[in-house]
């Protein structure tokens, strides 16, 4: 009999992983961004307790999507994080500034400003290293066999960078729709107003980014332009135009959740563009999914519990963002 | 001079590992201990036990969250400096790091939210369930962690195939030889070290004079509590010795600090252990007791360090030391423990000053020994990743230079040596201004708290419990 194929399963679980750990912390990482723009102190607080009981739930994305890169495809883990040595770091590094920024805030009365500064910037670097991240992979590395054999110093291209600020302003705009979902009055309307901001920016971003890839690497961009590929791709780049064209309505027209969707909409999209052009490699060039995957009994062994154990977190996980819905309120301190 | 790349990586690891570690160190016992306190209130009512619990969340809340912080740096070490250990093991270790992350991580960051804001947001059943999965969780992740760290120390249940390693039978990779041992021995210290930080917050409080019912409490929970533990954590230390005798005995000669074996083997108090003469310099020692201790017979049979070639000796000295410290900190401990049951016993514990304020200072006993344990089973697998299979050397990632790993390395000092400071000092400012002050600040408020909680009480599973 045939062993049942779990590689195509392994490869929808890691990129539904992946993709909740960009939309969860993607947002909070924006509000992170956007609390150094907060008008006065009593903003500030609210900015922060809009995502501080959910913070630590969303970065745990992060850990499961690393462990389940290497799990699904060990050797894809090896040759890219070594690749990305760097970037890596330094998203480590922002990432622990930003999420001790939570506690030390208040409870380090002398210090509040720095920690302050602290969460801002540590979110705008971990933003600006995951954009890296994501370029240096689009891009590919130098493999010789089953290692990577490049300079850590590769992954820092034009591209990779402009990627870096893309998704800055990618993740601000899915915080500022965070944002208005949970504030009122003046406050929203600041969110709004860098929200429209942000939005423009990602577009331009998005853009850019869609016309260097192909420009890049020509395998890419027959994927994209050839006929009649381009027939059946064109939903993407026009579901795209239609959420950019109503994620700015709903900024304006007072819409609670949908600048919030909108900006979660467009992040499924780019999210989908990159898949189709690196479909099926998971090292662009090297190995394709069904190369890297884990040995058959690593990934029937993982597979049993994550079934059982992954609608489990999603139910929990919703639960809490049920139990602290609604807007915050600007009368409380942090717990 | 050329920097190592492997030697710096390892100082890396050694470095981001040994600062993670004092975190779970303190929240996995504290966790039990908060949910033992939300229990203790639900039963009886007391103030005290509500109290305690708030008091002891705000230190937990910033335990874990530096916890959480410092512990997503791990997995990608694997990857950036060990790359070669990530592709050979990868299958065997991956499911077990990945279960970690599904079955701990998720539930102690998702209900440590509700425990600390949402006390007025869920039914009490629901908030002390919360407290309960929290600890649930600590646990549950001290599991899955050791399952993998005990597979690289006592490998078993796989098979090699072009130099990488696949599985081949779950339940022995899970349940290696040494995992018993080293999850009790772990979770066992675990315990006792939140215990003597408790012991050590209830001493100052009573010492104090302010919130004495809390500080009374405090230091009898803890001392009740350490009378069992600390001689099993002793028991179970020894076991996992024995464990080590059989499985590692290249680590165990070290941690003997014994070159020459035998039969009748001494047991070597103190001496400095000389890598390169094969001999401890300045020793003291007692005939015929290594035996004794390890084979429980006069003339039990035990290994040298020389009846292994060199190149697959651990270094000695640091194996040798970390582990006296560990001992000696445990003997302490039982000395500690021994005092206070006796002035308990003679009704003095509370006014008796010198004794309090020495608990104060043995609040970082527990940490001290987890580190020096650490380093012993740590250093003492080396000169393998993998005991036996896999060197330390083959394992680095082959792309990385010297200098890439010292930038690295600096920068992982230069940003602890920054949070870990002000995380304790943070910490000490709750702990000075006691648990009376429980901050009465209602926590992060949502729009209606009233309606989703009641339909949810009914509906689901978890809150049916």
């Amino acid at each position: 009999m045939q062993p049942l194929d779990l590689v195509p399963i392994w490869t929808a679980i890691l990129a539904l992983g992946v993709f909740f750990y960009v939309a969860l912390d993607g947002f909070d990482l924006g509000v992170g961004m956007l609390y150094n723009f907060a008008p006065d102190r009593n903003a500030r607080n609210l900015v922060m307790n809009s995502v501080a009981p959910i913070w630590d739930g969303n970065e745990t994305w992060l850990i499961l999507g690393s462990v389940g890169l290497l799990a699904a495809f060990p050797v894809a883990f090896a040759i890219i994080i070594p690749a990305v040595y760097f970037p890596i770091l330094l998203m480590l590094l922002s990432l622990i500034f930003r999420g001790v920024s939570f506690e030390f805030r208040y409870r380090d009365a002398v210090h509040r400003t720095s920690w302050d500064h602290g969460f801002a910037i540590g979110s705008a670097l971990a933003a600006f290293a995951q954009g890296l991240i994501l370029g240096a992979f689009i891009q590919g590395f130098n493999v010789q066999g089953r290692q990577f054999v490049g300079s850590s110093f590769d992954c820092f291209t034009p591209f990779s960078v402009f990627t870096g600020i893309a998704l800055m302003f990618g993740y601000a705009f899915l915080g500022a729709g965070w944002l208005v979902i949970k504030t009122e009055g003046a406050l929203q309307d600041w969110a709004r107003a860098l929200g429209r901001r942000c939005l423009i920016a990602t577009v331009l971003a998005i853009g850019i980014v869609s016309l260097w890839t192909p420009y890049m690497n020509a395998q890419i961009a027959a994927r994209w332009f050839s006929w009649p590929n381009i027939a059946y791709l064109a939903p993407v780049p026009l579901i795209t135009l239609g959420l950019v064209w109503y994620a700015w309505r709903s900024f304006n027209d007072r819409s609670e959740y949908g600048p919030f969707f909108a900006a979660l909409g467009l992040f499924v999209m780019s999210y989908i563009g990159v898949a189709i052009s690196m479909w099926p490699m998971i090292v662009p060039g090297h190995f394709t999914i069904r190369e890297a995957a884990a040995s058959p009994s690593t990934q029937a062994f993982l597979l049993i519990g994550t079934l059982f154990l992954l609608p489990v977190i999603l139910v929990y996980t919703a639960w809490s963002y049920w139990v602290f819905r609604g807007k915050v309120r600007a009368d409380i301190g942090y717990h | 001079m050329q920097l190592d790349p492997e030697f710096l990586s390892r100082l890396q690891f050694a470095w981001v590992v040994g600062w993670h570690i004092l975190l779970p160190a303190f929240t996995v016992g504290l966790a039990s201990y908060i949910a033992f306190l939300e229990g203790a209130y639900a039963l009886t009512k007391r103030q005290v036990f509500l109290n305690l619990s708030q008091f002891w969340l705000r230190i937990f809340a910033i335990s874990f969250g530096m916890g959480v912080v410092t512990g997503i740096v791990m997995p990608f070490q694997f990857g950036t400096n060990w790359s070669r250990f990530s592709d050979a093991a990868g299958n065997v270790i991956s499911p077990l790091l990945a279960y970690e992350g599904l079955t701990a991580f998720f539930l102690e960051a998702t209900f440590l939210g509700v425990l600390l804001f949402g006390r007025k947001l869920v039914p009490p059943p629901i908030h002390f369930l919360a407290a309960v999965l929290v600890a649930v969780g600590t646990l549950s992740s001290t599991f899955w962690i050791l399952a993998t760290n005990s597979w690289m120390q006592t490998p078993v249940g796989y098979e090699v195939i072009d130099g990488r390693y696949f599985p081949k039978d779950w339940f022995e990779i899970i349940f290696s030889p040494s995992f018993p041992y080293r999850l009790a021995h772990t979770v066992s210290a675990f315990y006792v070290t939140t215990a003597f930080v408790v012991l050590g917050v209830g001493a100052y409080t009573v010492r104090r004079g302010q919130s004495l019912a809390e500080g009374r409490m405090m230091l009898r929970l803890a001392l009740w509590f350490l009378m069992i533990f600390v001689p099993l954590q002793i028991l179970l230390g020894d076991a996992h010795g024995l464990n080590t005798l059989e499985y590692q005995p290249a680590k165990l000669a070290a941690i003997e600090g014994l070159w020459d074996g035998g039969k009748g083997v001494p047991a070597s108090i103190i001496g400095w252990p000389d890598q390169s003469a094969e001999r401890n310099l300045d020793e003291i020692e007692i005939p015929k007791l290594g035996s004794l201790y390890l084979t429980h017979s006069w003339d039990g049979a035990v290994k040298g360090l020389k009846d292994f070639p060199p190149d697959q000796r651990p270094p000695v000295a640091i194996v040798y030391f970390a582990f006296r410290i560990m001992v000696g900190v445990g003997l302490l401990m039982l000395g500690m423990v021994a005092l206070g049951l006796f002035l308990l016993a003679r009704r003095e514990l509370d006014r008796t000053q010198w004794y309090l304020r020495l608990c104060e200072f043995t609040i970082c006993l527990g940490f001290i020994a987890v580190i020096a344990g650490w380093t012993t089973t740590e250093v003492g697998r080396q000169p393998w990743t993998i005991y036996g299979l896999m060197r330390t050397a083959d394992s680095v990632s082959p792309s990385l230079t010297g200098d890439n790993v010292l930038l690295s390395l600096l920068l992982y000092v230069a940003v602890y040596l920054v949070i870990f400071p002000v995380g304790v000092s943070v910490m000490l400012r709750i702990v000075r201004s006691g648990p009376a002050a429980s901050d009465e600040g209602p926590p992060i408020q949502s729009g209606h708290p009233k309606s989703p909680i009641a339909a949810l009480a009914g509906t689901t599973p978890e809150g049916a419990r």
